[in-house]
């Protein structure tokens, strides 16, 4: 690749050594050996969707955090570091922590007493089946899609970074899982989830540490961060990026384009409680502690370590905008996944932690990030193929097929299931190969299915006068109405026109005019001289009297074709500057078979007499990856919010919505006689007397602790 | 989950952790006669990084061998 184009990607992040390989080998090699080894400790239905109700407190911790402690989520929130700065810290914070301790100290002695096989199930024992039905159908098209999804984007991943290629990774991937889920079923899924969580902190820790030490400390990173941001983030260069809580005080002064209302009530609310209190992957680790004590304080290390992952996700995020340079010093800026130039000629905001992977790390630590990666990539589909199979075994095939089954048919069904979830995620993972920009929703679906599920089931432990009624039309009400939502910020009415592009496509040779100022050099003209381009929204101009083309095919003749450097915008009041991408070209001149490739924007195209063009004029009502800012400013009450401002005052309409429409349908239907509510809701569940414990075993001390850090924290970094 | 007959989690980990550390070590030890082509070079991440890993690993196998009360 000519060093002297712009913004020209890598076309892969990182090589990898013998050694490296030889690492991941090992890491394959030894979870399937704990598979095969774990079979026979999953001889019952009990031992194998439950684990045996034996796990300690500290499996149950680690595993609890683990199982969302996926490839996705680091590499995701890493990512929104880069995005919203320091923001992305809430997640861990004020977007987990008091969820997590709400869940030990309030909920776990509800879900333990009752010993449900899952949170559906708690429902169908609250509520009746249709509650548990509508949410274990929900549930299990969840976990086949996110599985699914995670499958795919470690195939995708491994072939940005490494050149591996899709198949390979999804099969090889895929059937490790299977064998070691099929066999030894949640005990597999938690060892191998506690094995991650290691594999995580010793492949990730290595990068904050040297980071830091390469920017010169704490304090010389956040200057640097503020010095590239307005680079780096254009569209909001005045945004404080290094604060939690300071520049929550309004829409304009954060990234995310959210005030503190949001973070506090969307955030830290509706979403994070649905998703720690009621996402039966996260519930599911802790319910099968051996005893209460154990589960409660199994969730509270959960918390505890959970406010430790910034470290490993956020810093590395922050260390992007301030480390990640070109070779001439100049800030690297990374794009969205959903911007057209990703991938092509710039790297994208998931790439950032695998890009500092590629600076940090040399052979060995490298193989021991990649299999870090892996693992948590592969221990995501386990936790998903596991609790597929729990609840559509218990909450699907139970009560709507087969009642009155042995529980070894149930094993062998729990089997089978694993096995069909891993199935279904291959066919979505394939699904995706087709249809990627379902990736940028699949988890916003989550979001929306989870925060309805927390409304019922808080209401129905907190409230006994909730009947079963108000109940299913909450859940269902709450669940349309966040979808509604969801779908009213993504709509344009009046149409939508996508900026004006020009893709050149494969093979085209092609004549690039620069300057050159300082160490930079700028590409100020594109001139194609041969071969096909794609436009969108570009009017081409005819012969002299003849309207311009802007859908259609043409070549261009006699003279050459100048289109302008900027186009009026039918959207917004300014002008709009033309996007030129090319991905593999070939510049005049260079010897045979070299190719090319570069982007920019802004710059003139000159399409010679011979180019071939296939011109349209494309106006979009419905885009799940764009936001119509007008509508967005109903729900987030801004239109400088972003994406996932919008995410979490969707999150908290939907927990309004939810717990109105339960209590209001309750106060107008038949409550369940206390004697069905005894162990289910608050004031008719008497507590176990689990006897008398150390004071360092106290859940009660160490939520305390954990608080109190949590706040020490957010006033540190306010 | 630690029954009387199932090996330990915590000891599958550290042997893995010590095979990794080992593995990370002898590398470490190699960069220092053909050093990668990465930053901060010359702090020698990897031979560090490949002790602790070891010690951890090798803590691990010595506090949760499921041999040693039997044996």
């Amino acid at each position: 690749m000519s060093s002297s184009l712009l913004f020209a990607a890598e076309s892969h992040l990182l090589t990898l050594a013998k050694v490296d390989i030889l690492i991941i080998a090992i890491y394959f090699a030894m979870v399937l050996f704990i598979g095969f080894y774990l079979r026979k400790f999953a001889g019952t239905g009990e031992d194998f969707f439950m684990a045996g109700r034996k796990m300690t407190a500290w499996i149950a911790g680690l595993s609890f955090i683990s199982a969302n402690l996926s490839s996705l989520e680091t590499m995701g929130w890493s990512a929104m570091a880069y995005q919203y700065g320091m923001l992305g810290a809430h997640a861990y914070l004020i977007g987990a922590i008091p969820a997590i301790l709400f869940l030990a100290v309030v909920m776990m002695p509800f879900y333990y007493i009752c010993k449900t096989h899952s949170v559906p199930g708690y429902l169908n024992l609250r509520y009746g089946e249709g509650s548990r039905c509508l949410a274990g159908v929900s549930f299990s098209c969840l976990t086949v899609l996110v599985s699914g999804a995670s499958m795919f984007a470690m195939a995708k991943i491994l072939h940005l970074l490494l050149g591996w290629d899709m198949n390979v990774s999804i099969w090889v991937s895929s059937v490790t899982v299977a064998i070691y889920v099929f066999l030894g079923g949640l005990i597999s899924a938690v060892f191998n989830e506690v094995i991650q969580f290691f594999l995580i902190w010793l492949g990730s820790l290595l990068i904050p540490i040297l980071g830091l030490i390469d920017a010169g400390g704490w304090t010389k990173m956040m200057a640097k961060i503020r010095a590239n941001v307005p680079i780096i983030h254009p569209t909001v260069p005045h945004a404080d990026f290094t604060s939690l809580w300071h520049n929550l005080g309004s829409f304009d002064t954060n990234p995310m384009g959210i005030d503190w209302f949001g973070m506090v009530f969307g955030l830290g609310l509706a979403v994070s409680f649905g998703y720690w209190c009621t996402d039966f992957l996260q519930v599911q680790r802790v319910i099968v502690a051996k005893n209460l004590r154990a589960a409660q304080n199994g969730t509270i290390i959960g918390a505890a370590l959970k406010l430790c992952v910034p470290l490993i996700v956020t810093i590395p995020g922050l260390m992007g905008l301030a480390l990640l340079t070109h070779h001439n010093g100049s800030p690297m800026v990374l794009v969205p996944e959903s911007d057209p130039r990703a991938g092509i000629t710039h790297q994208t905001f998931n790439d950032v932690l695998p890009l500092l992977m590629g600076r940090y790390l040399g052979p060995g630590l490298l193989g021991l990030g990649v299999t870090a990666m892996i693992a948590g990539f592969m221990s995501g589909m386990a936790g998903n193929a596991s609790a597929f199979a729990t609840v559509f075994t218990y909450d699907v095939y139970r009560p709507l097929l087969n009642r009155n089954a042995s529980d070894h048919h149930y094993l062998n069904m729990g089997r089978a299931c694993s096995v069909l979830g891993i199935l279904l995620s291959i066919g979505t993972a394939y699904m995706l190969f087709y249809f990627s920009n379902i990736l940028e929703f699949l988890q916003v679906l989550i979001f929306f299915f989870i925060v309805p599920l927390f409304g019922v089931v808080i209401l129905g432990m907190l409230w006994k006068r909730c009947t079963p009624a108000g109940g299913f039309w909450g859940f269902l009400i709450a669940i349309l109405v966040s979808m509604s939502m969801w779908g009213y910020v993504h709509s344009f009415p009046a149409g939508r026109h996508p900026p004006p592009r020009i893709d050149i496509e494969k093979g085209a040779v092609v004549t690039l005019e620069k300057v050159t100022d300082s160490a930079d050099e700028r590409i100020t003209k594109v001139i194609v001289e041969s071969g096909k381009v794609r436009t969108v929204n570009v009017p081409i101009p005819g012969t002299a009297g003849s309207q311009p083309l802007t859908s259609g095919k043409l070549v261009v003749k006699n003279a050459a074709v100048p289109l302008p450097a900027n186009y009026a915008d039918p959207d917004k009041p300014q002008q709009t500057a033309l996007r030129v991408l090319a991905p593999e070209i070939v510049l005049a001149g260079a010897e045979k078979g070299a190719t090319d490739k570069f982007g920019v924007e802004g710059v003139p195209v000159v399409l010679k007499p011979g180019v071939e063009v296939a011109a349209t004029a494309v106006v979009q009502y419905f885009n799940a990856a764009e936001f119509n800012t007008a509508h967005a400013k109903y729900i987030a009450r801004s239109e400088k919010a972003k994406p996932m401002a919008v995410n979490m005052y969707s999150g908290f309409w939907t927990l309004v919505v939810c717990l109105l429409v339960a209590i209001v349908v309750s106060l107008f239907t038949t409550p369940k006689p206390d004697h069905e509510l005894a162990n289910l809701v608050y004031g008719l569940t008497p507590l176990p007397d689990e006897g008398r414990c150390p004071w360092y075993e106290h859940p009660l001390l160490w939520a305390g602790v954990v608080g109190a850090v949590l706040i020490a924290v957010n006033i540190i970094f306010w | 989950m630690e029954g009387e007959q199932q090996i330990p989690i915590w000891f599958f980990i550290g042997v893995l952790l010590t095979i990794y550390g080992i593995i990370i070590l002898g590398t470490g030890i190699y960069g220092l006669y053909d050093p990668p082509h990465v930053r901060l070079v010359e702090l020698h991440a990897g031979i560090w990084w490949g002790i602790l890993t070891t010690v951890i690993g090798v803590v691990y196998i010595r506090k949760f061998n499921p041999w040693k009360k039997q044996g």
